[in-house]
């Protein structure tokens, strides 16, 4: 009886129920679109970070601090054995999508044939060509970029590698390579200069470190200059198989990545071949706190001076835009709330100034004081309730549409437009706690009209007309 | 109480009120001691502003003198928290309005309902009760009919199965004819007496009406706060 008065109460005055539930719907609407929109933006990042670098991540101690400036001086010593060991962990194999070396240097890149003489510095990785395709295909939230079948990298004996657009716009590589959105740099003038040219003598140091046998594609060559783990400079000869276009742009202009023995030889030459990292891509990121200290368990086992890092530590930009989009989120929320508590407020002050005879008639009849604040409460809650899931409703539809709408958008951490698009607000955190949270600050709200309703005297109650 | 007590349903000993008006004292009653007997027809008359309203107020439980000792049904009704005064008032007190005081948004059954709900009696019983009473006062047919569709008069009948159904001890009326023409309210009054023969309940009504004081048992003349014989 209670509910049906109380639905009935307020379907009295239709136009102003229906101005607040609209209200308390748009709060809905805007919390589930935006949540949506911030959703898609997480997992987006998360999974681009995820099929690139997976989730954890196997350094020796300090490489974190101090290794990406001298990376030869962090391998890992005997990373088989410790890959073999993580594999052979049931816990951590039945989490692990792909478990992958990987080789880290720097040094210089340059492009001396063809007329052109360009170099640049750039930042290499060696990896295993079929893992990284294995790990590009991670699309645990299906909301990350879809690699096509790449092969480029998958010999690994082939001195052959991709580079970011960046680099190949600066070393002038742009049109040998057809790539789109990438100009070439216009001519310069040639130095005078007495001395032999340095580009041949690099080109010839490269064929006599790496032989002659190594197969090719008739991609354009460049060369690669690195420092080898004891200080002495090394230098690899590298076809280009093509363009890896990276999100962010000052990674993009100094990406190279190249089969793990190749970059190997270059930072260990004839020593013995070492790893910078042990990647670890699994299955969900769910699974990254148990996978992390099976990990940890495993290395502490074997008093290895190793140390595990997880994506988030990896990437800051990604904890900040995470914790970026959150504040504004709350603060979204923060005015949502704040507007569907006036909203209700007046409503409910309004019904109970002109139901105070009958709140006097039902005290008169034996309710409590603690009824009528129940029936208003109730009446409040239902307002709330009634416009958060017309809010519900009419989000789906907005996303619906959106998604559908062909609309395109650059992104945080892209350099190109991906299609715009909102996640399903079917998390159960997003979806009933922007509507229980609605209805709550709505019952919230009717809690000074039903306690001045409840407070009223009934004598004067029934003398109010 | 027993049906057949014939202890006073209602007694007051030495009860005042007095309302504050700002910094001015109004006394509505002074110094009221009177025992209304069981099952009887009683009625308070007296001028505009003299003090009736506020004493079936205080009788009702809706108010609470300043001084003095009500007795509702043999219970000493101001020794009671605010809540038990409320379960008080559910169990043995109904109420018939001047102006009805339905709840529109209730139909007459569910308005005639309603104190049984407060009781907790099953819904079974509840429904039976309710018909019965509807159809004591004429309305079977009126049932679902909303306030708003029924005449002063049928709102009025309402109003007192509404106050009869849960087989109170005292009904309480307010003028309740003072809103409907003469040939409605005599009708209502005829309701009333009948209904009080029928269920032995106890009616005290506040009246200028003349022809609802030729049908009182009981009669008491209240002018300014004082009962005068």
């Amino acid at each position: 009886m209670m509910f049906r008065l109380a639905f009935r109460n307020i379907s009295r005055n239709r136009r102003r129920s229906l101005m607040t539930a609209a209200l308390v719907a748009m709060g809905s609407l805007a919390l589930l679109v935006f949540g949506g929109f911030v959703t898609n933006i997480f997992a987006g990042l998360e999974t681009g970070i995820v099929q690139n670098g997976g989730h954890l991540t196997v350094y020796r101690s300090g490489y974190f601090l101090f290794g990406p400036g001298n990376p030869a001086a962090y391998g890992i010593d005997d990373h088989q054995a410790l890959m073999h060991d993580i594999e052979a962990d049931p816990a951590l194999h039945a989490m692990i999508e792909v478990l992958t070396p990987t080789q880290s240097l720097v040094g210089i890149a340059g492009n001396f044939s063809g007329g052109v003489s360009a170099s640049k510095t750039f930042f290499g990785v060696g990896l295993i060509g079929t893992d990284r395709e294995h790990m590009h295909r991670w699309n645990d939230y299906n909301a990350g970029r879809i690699y096509p079948p790449d092969d480029r990298l998958n010999d690994p004996n082939a001195p052959r590698g991709v580079i970011g657009r960046g680099v190949a716009r600066m070393l002038g590589l742009c049109a040998a390579l057809h790539v789109p959105n990438c100009p070439t740099p216009p001519p310069q003038p040639v130095p005078v200069s007495t001395a032999p040219p340095l580009d041949a003598g690099l080109a010839d140091l490269a064929r006599d470190e790496q032989g002659t046998n190594a197969t090719t594609t008739g991609g354009p060559k460049i060369d690669l200059l690195s420092a080898t783990a004891d200080g002495a400079p090394n230098i690899v000869g590298l076809e280009v198989a093509g363009v890896d276009i990276q999100s962010v742009k000052e990674f993009d202009d100094n990406y190279i990545a190249m089969p793990l023995p190749l970059a190997q030889q270059l930072v260990y030459g004839r020593g013995t071949h070492k790893v910078t990292a042990i990647t670890l891509q699994l299955h969900h990121t769910a699974d990254m706190p148990a996978a992390r200290a099976r990990l940890e368990a495993i290395i502490a086992a074997r008093h290895l001076p190793l140390e595990v890092r997880d994506f988030r530590e990896l990437n800051p930009f990604f904890v900040q835009v995470v914790g970026m989009f959150s504040v504004i989120f709350l603060f979204l929320t923060l005015i949502m709330g704040v507007i569907v508590l006036f909203a209700v407020v007046n409503t409910m002050t309004m019904n109970v100034l002109e139901r105070t005879n009958e709140i006097g008639t039902v005290r008169a009849m034996g309710v409590r004081r603690s009824g009528i604040r129940r029936l208003f409460l109730l009446e409040g809650a239902l307002l709330g309730a009634i416009g958060a899931t017309f809010g519900v409703l009419l989000a789906f539809a907005a996303i619906l549409a959106i998604n559908n709408g062909g609309f395109h958008w650059t992104p945080p951490g892209n350099t190109d437009p991906v299609p715009f698009k909102l996640a399903w607000p079917t998390s159960p955190g997003l979806l009933l706690g922007s509507w229980f949270g609605l209805v709550l600050v709505a019952t919230l709200a009717t809690v000074p009209p039903s306690n001045r309703a409840a407070r009223s005297r009934i004598v004067d109650a029934l003398r109010h007309v | 109480m027993s049906e057949h007590s014939n202890s006073p349903v209602v007694r007051l000993e030495h009860v005042a009120r007095t309302y504050q008006a700002g910094a001015v004292s109004i006394p509505a009653v002074r110094d009221i001691s009177l025992d209304i007997a069981p099952r009887v027809f009683s009625v308070i008359i007296g001028p505009s502003g003299s003090g009736k309203t506020t004493l079936l107020n205080m009788i009702g439980c809706i108010d609470l003198p300043d001084s003095g000792r009500i007795e509702v049904s043999g219970e000493d009704v101001l020794g009671l928290s605010d809540n038990a005064l409320a379960d008080f008032r559910a169990r043995h007190i109904g109420y018939v309005f001047q102006s009805f005081n339905l709840i529109p948004v209730l139909s007459a059954f569910e308005n005639v309902e309603y104190p049984l709900l407060l009781l907790g009696v099953p819904p079974a019983e509840r429904r039976r009760r309710t018909l019965a009473m509807l159809a004591a006062v004429g309305l079977a047919a009126q049932a679902n009919q909303r306030p708003n569709e029924l005449s002063g008069g049928q709102k009025q009948r309402v109003a007192i199965a509404r106050a009869l159904v849960k087989q109170p001890a005292l009904v309480l009326a307010d003028e309740p004819t003072a809103n409907l023409d003469s040939a409605t309210g005599a009708s209502i009054i005829a309701l009333m007496r009948q209904m009080q023969a029928q269920f032995h309940t106890s009616f005290i009504f506040s009246t200028h009406d003349d022809h609802l004081m030729q049908q009182a048992d009981q009669i008491f003349t209240i002018r300014d706060g004082v009962l005068v014989p």
